[in-house]
């Protein structure tokens, strides 16, 4: 506050001598916090005794991290921080606007042309990790997000259990190809279909509660689905899960099997791959994605999707309009769940394998935390809180550089719930609402102005 | 004098909504007992009584978010179709009953644009233009057309609430009063029959609380909607009610015309808190101030 009054090099000079004090004293602080806890070690050795080991290194690495990290906050970020805000007051300049209102139809465009960039930047077989491992890993989480968006985002109701959702359009596909061999095709709307109408069992008798309690009830169901998947092992082979999950193919013009006479590859007399496979699938989720995404635009403008959102705001008010809050909530939830019905059925479909494993609380979490990073309700937002966080997760395995500092022994893939956990507090502290906290409105008289995330609520039921 | 109105009454009779022997209990607590009245046709009855006395009690059973102990409450539409409006649910009373409401404590969409509030109150019937969202999906025409008359309705009631400047503006940003205005606008979208208002001029000054009277005379008048007031500024009370029951702890104590109502000594007594028998001193003492100002009446 006071270098304000001081011409800027004395300032500068002030600057950096102060940053270098709270350096020093955050590093003296970090080597009296981490010394007994860092620097020494008990293990037992096989004769079962203690053995105290001393991690002078690592303490050292930790010591310096604060006392460097301290001394860039205080010099350059702070500094570089207050800066911006004060930009930030400034009117925003045009260029930046022209990229913020083209942002979807550029991401689509880039997203269009992300698999054949990836072929020509690493070859048929190096783009498999990033069409597969990226892309549709990124893509699915896009979409679960958004249909769960649908949900939490407009109608205000918290929901848990939506990997529940998931479960039955994976495993509707799974078993019902197996069982009576029928294709993707009329599975993926029939996966769709059954999810929804889970979503109404479901949401029948817990819909009349609200808030903390519909929470608890749906993450229950999420639970009681997982284990019934576990235990009716006649259909489902429990634990074992449900292995050699036919492919899907283009329409059934062409197959992806290696046997096949119309397979993919031969009929363009391309060299045999998995990768044209998983650039079909990249399609294929992308394709999902944007279906979820253009409902899920055209619904917010339909009475229907208004309802949901007056629902989040203010459910008395809606019921002293003549809404039935109900059935209102019974379509949120029913379309949220056929959304994560279809990417189900995907997921089945990508995988070729589904156990109960993959459709465990953890994934709705995930799922939930990306709609809440993301600003609720907002569709760009979601996409890119889901980049950041499950493309950042799956960076995590890409460092191997890391091993060089922390040792062979470190899988930075264990620490990714830990990393995952920070980057949300970080986010919440820096933008409590989201990347996107501002909503569009779905009907203007005059002009169309954003509406602050200060004014909407997140809704109690 | 009570023979009086009630003569004037049975003249007229074509009452919109009839409340009899209603009763509202809380545990231990009456809330309302036994309370009957009538709300004519196209008139504003206005509903006063001190604090705590049940008015919104009463609303609430009108509008379905209580179920009342007991009573009747039957709803006669202009066409002469009848509900009882103590068996259905809170949102058929307005879907199908046709009675709106506002709340003491305005509920508005505060996330939501004033525009958006007003289409949201249009919820039934733009569901049934858009066929139950299937065809307007499809983008069939007919689903246009009525969201482009929705919007007009929407026009309508924002000039005249005077809110038409700040139709894009989210409605947890407009001044209280103006967000009063809207609750009104909102609940007239609806297309109600009868209009239910706790308490419009709560909170208001002076000017909002003239605006507000001009507000509710010409939603009485252009729309043909029977108006049930609660109300404690008396200056739109008296200004605008062509009826006014009084309610203290749950009971009707009077019932009548304004005037009536205002020289009603248990009225009186109710609302300066005084025992029965000191009534008479009262109403010398009204006289007497009321003379001395030169007789308002
Ligand atoms: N849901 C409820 N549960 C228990 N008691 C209630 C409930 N609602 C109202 N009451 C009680 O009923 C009585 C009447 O309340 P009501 O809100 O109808 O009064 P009111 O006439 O609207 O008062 P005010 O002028 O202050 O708005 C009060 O004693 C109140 O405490
Ligand atoms: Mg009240």
């Amino acid at each position: 506050m006071s270098n304000i009054s001081h011409s800027p090099e004395s300032a500068g000079g002030n600057l950096t001598a102060r940053a270098l004090r709270e350096g020093i004293f955050a590093g003296i602080v970090a080597l009296g916090l981490f010394v007994l806890f860092v620097g020494l070690e008990t293990t037992q050795n096989i004769r079962n005794e203690l053995v105290l080991n001393q991690r002078w290194g690592l303490l050292a690495i930790f010591v310096a991290v604060a006392a460097v990290g301290r001394f860039l906050t205080v010099a350059y970020i702070r500094p570089w921080m207050d800066a911006r805000k004060a930009a930030a007051k400034a009117p925003a300049e045009a260029d930046e606007s022209f990229f913020k209102r083209n942002f979807s139809k550029i991401a689509i465009v880039a997203l269009l042309i992300y698999p054949p960039l990836m072929v020509m930047l690493f070859g048929v077989q190096g783009s498999l990790k990033w069409v597969d491992n990226f892309g549709i890993q990124i893509l699915i989480y896009v979409m679960l997000a958004w249909g769960l968006n649908i949900v939490v985002g407009l109608a205000g109701l918290l929901d848990l259990g939506y990997v529940a959702f998931y479960a039955v359009g994976a495993y509707s596909y799974a078993l019902l190809s197996q069982y009576f061999g029928l294709s993707f095709w009329i599975l993926l709307p029939l996966a769709g279909i059954l999810a929804a109408f889970w979503g109404m069992i479901l949401g029948f008798p817990v819909l009349r509660l609200k808030g903390d309690y519909l929470a608890i009830v749906t993450l229950a169901f999420g639970e009681i689905i997982r284990l019934v998947l576990i235990n009716w092992t006649e259909v489902t082979r429990g634990t074992f899960g449900v292995s050699g999950i036919p492919k899907a193919s283009v329409f059934g013009i062409w197959s992806f099997d290696v046997s096949a006479p119309n397979n993919f590859a031969k009929a363009f007399s391309l060299p045999m791959s998995s990768a044209y496979y998983k650039i079909f699938l990249f399609y294929l989720i992308l394709a999902l994605a944007l279906l979820t995404a253009y409902v899920t635009i055209r619904l917010r403008r339909m009475p229907i999707g208004r309802a949901w959102e007056a629902l989040r705001e203010d459910e008395i008010a809606c019921r002293s309009l003549g809404i039935n809050t109900v059935t209102t909530k019974l379509t949120a939830f029913s379309i949220g769940a056929m959304f994560g019905g279809f990417a189900g059925s995907f997921f089945a479909v990508r995988q070729g394998f589904v156990s109960p494993e993959s459709f465990v609380f953890l994934e709705s979490a995930i799922i939930l935390a990306i709609v809440v990073l993301g600003g609720m309700g907002s569709l760009v937002g979601i996409a890119v809180a889901a980049v950041v966080m499950v493309g950042g997760t799956e960076l995590l395995r890409e460092m191997t550089f890391l091993k060089a500092i922390f040792g062979p022994d470190f899988t930075p893939e264990l620490y990714r719930m830990l990393i995952f956990g920070l980057a949300m507090v970080i986010v919440m502290v820096w933008k409590p609402r989201g990347f996107v906290g501002s909503r569009e409105p779905t009907a203007f008289l005059k002009e169309r102005k954003a509406v602050s995330g200060s004014f909407t609520k997140e809704g109690h039921g | 004098m009570v023979s009086e109105t009630m003569t004037t009454n049975t003249m007229t009779a074509d009452p919109i909504l009839k409340v009899e022997h209603l009763s509202m209990r809380f545990g231990g607590l009456m809330a309302i007992n036994d309370f009957s009245f009538e709300a004519q046709r196209g008139e504003i009855t206005a509903l006063i009584g001190p604090n705590g006395a049940g008015k919104t009690t009463v609303f609430n059973c009108v509008t379905g978010f209580y179920k009342p102990t007991m009573g009747m409450i039957t709803m006669r539409q202009k066409g002469g179709k009848e509900f009882l409006l103590e068996r259905l649910n809170d949102f058929e009373i307005t879907r199908d009953a046709k009675v709106a409401r506002t709340f003491q404590n305005i509920r508005l969409f505060s996330g939501l644009t004033v525009l958006e509030n007003l289409l949201v109150a249009q919820h039934n019937t733009l569901m049934k233009a858009s066929g139950y969202t299937v065809l307007g999906l499809l983008g069939l025409p007919g689903y246009k057309k009525a969201a482009a008359e929705s919007i007009e309705v929407a026009r309508h009631w924002l000039e005249k609430a005077d809110l038409i400047a700040r139709a894009d503006d989210p409605a947890g940003d407009l001044p209280y009063g103006a967000q009063r205005r809207l609750e009104i606008a909102r609940a007239m979208c609806t297309g109600p029959e009868v209009l239910c208002l706790d308490e419009p001029a709560a909170g208001l000054n002076p000017r909002e609380s003239l605006a507000l009277n001009e507000l509710l005379r010409s939603i009485r008048k252009d729309s043909g909607t029977s108006i049930l007031l609660i109300e404690h500024d008396m200056s739109v009370v008296m200004e605008i009610s062509d009826h006014v029951v009084v309610l203290e702890y749950g009971q009707k104590i009077s019932d009548g015309t304004p005037d009536h109502v205002k020289n009603d000594p248990k009225v009186i007594a109710a609302y300066l808190g005084v025992e029965d028998d000191e009534v008479e001193e009262v109403i010398e003492e009204i006289e007497e101030i009321e003379g001395t100002a030169g007789g308002s009446h």
